[in-house]
């Protein structure tokens, strides 16, 4: 048996590499972490035509071999050879955009310099052929010193080339080449740009029907006012599809989930294995995975925007508003997500290549207002904030709504801007960024990568979260009440002795003991928090009004409003944490997160309990 | 159409006290140019980044970005808020960023010529 062919796929950004590394290897990926680093490991694995296996390494979108950030270092130390443990490549995939080929190029003759096989696939060449852009392929081989394949990586074509090359230059590879690649010089940069512009004329001739529309189509999208009010439109637009569009198949989800609970619940005796898959796992997996169809809407719309090619322009427009906490304006993708659930939100801050900027933007998304959240808010504002009109048309409880998440949003770009001046000065990335030219995103590819995140999605939920809802689930029911005991079962167990112990603590921001032992089930997600309170109340089920009506007569109103500010910052999501460990390799992040979303929280409480007993909320 | 740069941009002094003096010759920074400005890059050279931001490393992006001497560049878009960041054509291609990083390129007019 040959072992398997090592490739490593390298490429500018927006160059169709996804989309390569997908048409290479369908379905056959595992994505996993370096060991020791945050940096992402995505491998998959084809076989072809002649038998040989090739595994196919896909390395994040670059410019240059030149590390800027940790995860580059990975990188470039991966096509180097140099990572302990890992072999290095035997092939080298160069993946370029056909009509954009100058500084690919000059990555390319950059991977030739290294030494190992490569082979550099002319990717979107559909693309140049309606442009009339001529590529003399034969030419742009022999200057280069590799084959030169032309590829269509979304309709799969070339592909099987691409593979015949691979294995051909697989049987050149020697294993003996020496590692003598150092960071290149302004000068050598500039030399190597000479060098691939003089290829790009010898070998390319201008395309006979230039792309305009992109040119017209950034007159209006990147207009100082109109570009701003397209954005908030399609924001809008998104935010209606997530919010009105999933809440039919959620419902259903939550139904589903009930019977599946009732039909388990009916089958066993009662005691505690019955409550530990009912109440434990069935209703823990369902209250995340419940968001799973808000998260594939928030998907869709996040891979087809970028897709098009309009996220760039996004991050453009925001950049200011993003720069003035320190952000650079990619961090806009996932602290947008996080409006769904900061855990897709977490996972997308991968696009963002330098680390503090990254952690920055982990520590700040549960900030974002998730929709988890949302059940909580209903039930508190719906119970104590009264039905009335402000200024004649706005509802105050919508706009008491508006002010939890406007308090999210701008406490986010606060802590990030505290982050950014206090601990992390400077070391920001510059902001440079290529627009790509727009293009119709293709069908099957978005639906691809949609589902492909859906299932990243249910693999945290199934492992990592599935596991902290146990332990939740634990502390809420055992140990279980002592026969004859009056009140609530929650109040004997760990959670309800936790609540207890904490109680004197929450006092001063006008928690009683039962919202403080709700807090503690209300880990396993934030909504959690109303089922919690209905059994702390001892009201049959979670029916709003009747919860609502019991807690405006236990709570005062400036408890309630100390509630809601809690909620607003508390880090009460258990899964949060542990992606956030995931994501970081290190329990020194959940932990920072923990401590300082906890201390927001309970200064957020006790000002608005006291500015409300103040004026008369008592 | 190209509004020229304001004779106070081209006189702006870029370096400190131990950089070496601006050569007249090398033109305006792009980072000072307007909406609509056309022209081409004379020289590369950053001598002021942001803080935390090595300039021999910020050089160095931009040229792999495809701002080198002799590329055509044209300011095709400002933000909203002070003009910042810019949208620049480099040799037709599109580039978004921030003009206190571009600062270091600098561009003669197209009509100097
Ligand atoms: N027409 C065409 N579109 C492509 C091709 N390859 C990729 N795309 C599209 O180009 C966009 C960017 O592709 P992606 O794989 O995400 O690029 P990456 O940033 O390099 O990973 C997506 O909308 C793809 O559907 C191709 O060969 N032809």
């Amino acid at each position: 048996m040959l072992r398997p062919v090592r490739v490593a796929l390298v490429g500018n950004p927006n160059s169709g590499k996804t989309a390569m590394f997908n048409a290479l290897t369908g379905s056959r990926q595992k994505v996993a972490n370096y060991a020791g680093v945050t940096v992402e490991r995505k491998e998959g694995r084809l076989t072809a035509a002649s038998g040989r296996a090739i595994s196919i390494l896909d390395l994040p979108g670059t410019y240059s071999l030149r590390a800027r950030s940790p995860d580059e270092i990975v990188t470039r130390d991966e096509v180097l050879g140099r990572l302990a443990g890992e072999a290095p490549p035997d092939v080298v995939v160069c993946v370029a955009d056909a009509t954009n080929l100058r500084l690919v190029l000059r990555l390319a003759l950059e991977l030739k310099a290294v030494g190992r096989p490569a082979v550099l696939a002319l990717n979107m060449i559909d693309i140049a052929e309606r442009q009339g852009l001529r590529i003399d392929v034969d030419a742009l081989s022999a200057e280069l010193g590799m084959p030169v394949v032309g590829t269509v990586a979304t309709r799969r074509k070339g592909v099987a080339e691409l593979v015949g090359q691979i294995e051909a230059q697989a049987h050149l590879a020697s294993a003996t080449s020496i590692d003598t690649w150092r960071e290149p010089t302004a000068a050598e940069i500039r030399a190597l740009h000479r060098e691939a512009e003089r290829m790009l004329k010898a070998c390319v001739r201008p395309p006979e029907r230039p792309d305009t529309w992109t040119g017209r189509l950034d007159d209006v999208l990147l207009h100082p006012v109109a570009g701003i009010a397209i954005l908030l439109a399609v924001l809008f637009l998104m935010f209606q599809a997530v919010f009105t569009g999933a809440k039919p198949v959620m419902d259903l989800i939550t139904a589903g989930f009930n019977m599946l609970s009732g039909a388990v619940g009916a089958a066993l005796p009662p005691g505690l294995l019955r409550s530990l898959i009912c109440d434990g796992v069935i209703a823990g997996v369902g209250s995340v995975v419940v968001f799973l169809p808000q998260i594939m809407i928030l998907f869709l719309f996040i891979i087809l925007l970028e897709d098009v090619g309009y996220m760039a322009r996004a991050a453009f427009l925001l950049d200011r508003i993003m720069g003035a906490a320190g952000l650079h304006g990619r961090t806009f993708i996932p602290l947008l997500s996080s409006f769904a659930c900061a855990i897709p939100g977490i996972m997308a801050t991968r696009v963002i290549d330098n680390r503090r900027d990254r952690l920055t933007t982990i520590l700040i998304a549960p900030l974002m207002t998730c929709s988890a959240r949302i059940p909580v808010y209903t039930l508190i504002i719906s119970a104590f904030i009264p039905q009335r009109q402000v200024w004649g048309f706005l509802s105050l409880q919508g706009l008491v709504f508006f002010g939890l998440y406007a308090a999210g949003l701008i406490s986010a770009l606060a802590v990030a801007w505290v982050v950014r001046t206090l601990f992390w000065r400077g070391a920001s990335e510059p902001f440079l960024m290529e627009l790509p030219a727009y293009k119709a995103p293709d069908a099957l590819n978005v639906a691809r990568n949609v589902l492909q995140r859906a299932q990243i999605f249910l693999q945290r939920a199934g492992t990592t979260i599935l596991s902290m809802m146990i332990l939740i689930w634990f502390l809420a029911s055992v140990p279980g009440k002592p026969a004859g005991a009056v009140g609530p079962a929650i109040n004997y167990s760990f959670a309800g002795m936790i609540g207890h112990f904490i109680e004197p603590v929450l006092a001063p921001v006008g928690f009683s003991w039962q919202m403080s032992v709700a807090l503690i089930p209300g880990m396993a997600a934030r909504e959690v928090a109303v089922g919690a309170l209905a059994t702390v109340y001892a009201v049959s089920g979670g029916e709003g009004g009747v919860l609502g009506a019991s807690l405006a007569r236990h709570w005062s109103l400036a408890s309630a409003l100390a509630f809601l500010a809690w909620y607003v910052f508390a880090p009460q999501c258990a899964s949060t944490l542990s992606v956030v460990k995931r994501e970081t390799n290190s329990w020194r992040w959940p932990i920072v997160m923990f401590v300082y979303m906890t201390a927001l929280a309970y200064g957020a409480a006790f000002i608005a309990y006291h500015l409300a007993l103040a004026m008369g909320g008592g | 159409m190209n509004p020229p740069l304001t004779q106070t941009h081209a006189l702006a002094p870029i370096a400190g006290p131990d950089t070496p003096a601006a050569d007249p010759r090398d033109g305006e920074p792009l980072g000072e140019g307007r909406r609509g400005f056309k022209g081409v890059i004379t020289a590369v050279r950053v001598q002021k980044a942001s803080p935390g931001l090595d300039p021999a490393e910020l050089e160095r992006r931009l040229l792999e970005m495809g701002f080198v001497e002799g590329a055509r560049v044209e300011i095709l878009h400002e933000g909203f808020i002070r003009r910042d960041p810019i949208c620049v054509s480099v040799d037709e291609r599109r580039v978004a960023l921030r003009r206190c990083d571009a600062g270091g390129v600098f561009v003669r007019p197209e009509t100097a010529r």
